[in-house]
């Protein structure tokens, strides 16, 4: 008996198996019909030959750009040159990331287009040619846990929170309490640029190294006496902002240059923008244009006017 | 309705024949998938886990402490991460199997049919709880109390690095917590499959309930609480999720109160920004952990086969 209700199932099995390949098959073959005999009919076809006229007036841009530079502009860079290849699609992009100093060298030397620098350029650099075309600006935000009282920290201060120097809030003007230091895990652009900024590379002593914004934010704000890194475009009031040097962490204060923990993200070019071909000027057209500046924010940059 | 299908199935020989030949081909079909994804498992991990040992050294790789993978002139030391792996996972079962072993005897002998039919389902829920849940209430609930509890006991030390209560203890907690449902359950069944006439014979010549739980039951059961506790190594060594949450995920020496990454957590925190060497060592901990648990496994057999070859 069992056995013949196992033979049962198995046919069953079979059988739906089959159904559903032969339905499949169906659906896919209908789609065809039907697809096609849409895109016979007239309103349609007018409306597609005028869309691709204006497809075709852009697309007449054709050509390269090659940008070489900073590896800490790799998410930005690239998600810059997605975009723009999606709106030419005869023109390519190609990025290399080597750092801030290799990018402007090849720049000067005209083996690059434009070179990616996330600081300032140098004195000398720019007298080698490079002209400064900041496309956004990198801004950290240090945080505490809202029962904090220390509301400012000076740049010396912060460096030996995080490097182990100073353990308690009370050297730093707050309570007695321990600091719980928390960052971002290796390979993180918001560490980076941190540890940069303060010249720390790899010299910070974590307690704590999460993998994610929301879980540096969490942690800090649920421990007493934690204190924590994040993007500026991510803060909320589950923590505060700790001035620096006393200059609130604000958008405003970093365009202006007042808060130490930001860098600008250069796209330097040899001579001005209006100096360049017409491919690399559209290209700074869309950077610098809603588009290119809605991907700077999207990426947690401040954008620039 | 029964006598119907029979009669429409067997009725004719040639299509006997065709059902035997198609469920053969469907069942077949489905154990290849089984075995596709384990060769191809295996061979993926070896392919990308290898150029990393060769490219840094093994020597370095295993046995050094220094875990900085961005640096300017980069170090992959995972001794730390190895022993936290190994440590935490003992702990977790220190903790779990007593708990565990004796809740299973509470569900077999002890515990009265009502209690047992509150208990049973609890533990089953208990297995049903998704490992980030587990980690959410840990750094909710555990690491709060957790760091009462350091700020408590490095009240004067001047050299403890404070971590807010993400330690070794807090995933070893959660660790031991997770594997109390299989390690209940299967320990259950052992016991429950001893064969009654032990424990008649026991309770015949004058032991007391308990002497006979734990001088023949339990003995009688060893095999499957062994069994129990094998699976629930396997299970807390590959545990990432719950305990990436809890444990603070600085790469250090796993001491209870010390912020420690797990050969898991040093996976999942760090593939998503990776890249060259970094990337590749970070496959190669993957290997490592496979390794790991391809002996937990091979164990797993070897203590099966035993244990069958008892009964026989």
């Amino acid at each position: 008996m069992k056995n013949r209700s196992s033979r049962v199932l198995a046919l069953v099995g079979a059988f739906v198996l089959m159904v559903g390949s032969l339905t499949a098959c169906g659906n896919e073959a209908s789609e065809g019909e039907t697809s096609s005999s849409t895109t016979s009919t007239t309103a349609t076809e007018s409306s597609e030959a005028e869309s691709s006229e204006e497809v075709q007036e852009e697309t007449a841009l054709s050509g390269s750009i090659l940008m070489v530079g900073s590896t800490s502009m790799e998410k930005f860079a690239n998600a810059l040159s997605e975009a723009f290849m999606d709106k030419y699609p005869d023109v390519t992009v190609n990025a290399e990331f080597v750092g801030s100093g290799a990018g402007i060298e090849a720049v000067n030397n005209g083996t690059a287009d434009i070179g990616n620098s996330s600081r300032n350029l140098k004195d000398e650099e720019k007298e080698a040619g490079a002209v400064e075309n900041i496309v956004a600006i990198d801004g950290i935000a240090v945080c505490v846990d809202t029962a904090n009282t220390v509301t400012n920290l000076t740049r010396e201060q912060l460096i030996s929170i995080y490097d182990g120097t100073v353990t308690n809030w009370s050297e730093v003007g707050g309570e007695d309490a321990p600091i719980v230091v928390v960052g971002r895990e290796a390979g993180s652009g918001t560490r980076g640029a941190f540890e940069e900024l303060l010249g720390l590379e790899d010299a910070c002593v974590y307690a704590n190294e999460l993998d994610s914004t929301g879980a540096v934010m969490a942690k800090v704000a649920s421990t007493p006496g934690a204190i924590g890194y994040v993007s500026l475009d991510v803060l909320d009031d589950s923590v505060i902002a700790v001035a620096l040097d006393g200059v609130e962490a604000t958008a405003d204060n970093i365009k202006a240059g007042n808060y130490f923990l930001s860098r600008p993200f250069v796209m330097a070019t040899k001579g001005e923008i209006s100096e360049q071909s017409e491919l690399v000027q559209t290209w700074f057209d869309f950077v610098l244009g809603a588009e290119g500046q809605e991907i700077a924010a999207n990426v947690g940059l401040i954008t620039v006017e | 309705m029964k006598v119907e299908t029979y009669a429409s199935i067997s009725g004719n020989k040639k299509n006997k024949a065709v059902v035997e030949t198609v469920a053969q081909i469907i069942f077949t079909i489905c154990a290849f998938f089984a075995v596709l994804a384990v060769v191809s498992i295996t061979l993926y991990m070896i392919i990308s886990g290898t150029p990393a040992i060769f490219k840094v050294g093994i020597k370095e790789l295993l046995f050094s402490t220094v875990w900085q993978p961005t640096a300017a002139e980069p170090s992959f030391g995972i001794l730390y991460v190895i022993l936290t792996s190994i440590v935490g996972t003992a702990l977790a079962i220190l903790i779990g199997v007593p708990i565990g072993v004796l809740t299973a005897v509470f569900l077999a002998e002890v515990a009265n049919k009502k209690l047992a039919m509150v208990v049973k389902p609890a533990v089953e829920l208990l297995a049903g709880i998704p490992s980030v849940v587990y980690g959410l209430l840990g750094i909710y609930l555990l690491n709060p109390f957790m760091y009462k509890i350091e700020l408590w006991v490095f009240k004067d030390s001047k050299t403890h690095q404070f971590t807010g209560g993400a330690n070794l203890l807090s995933a070893v907690i959660v660790l031991a917590i997770m594997i109390l449902p299989t390690v209940i359950n299967i320990s259950e069944t052992s016991i429950r499959a001893v064969h009654p006439s032990i424990k008649a014979a026991s309770l015949a010549l004058g032991a007391s309930h308990m002497q006979t739980i734990f001088r023949m039951i339990l003995p009688a059961a060893k095999s499957g609480i062994v069994t129990a506790i094998v699976l629930g190594v396997g299970r807390a060594i590959g545990e990432a999720m719950a305990i990436t949450l809890v444990s603070g995920s600085s790469v250090n020496m796993p001491l209870p109160f010390n912020s420690v990454r797990f050969l898991t957590t040093a996976i999942v925190s760090e593939m998503g920004y990776s890249q060259g060497t970094h990337r590749q060592v970070l496959f190669t901990i993957g290997l490592v952990l496979f390794v790991f648990i391809m002996i937990i496994n091979v164990a797993l057999n070897s203590i099966l086969k035993k244990g069958a070859v008892e009964h026989e």
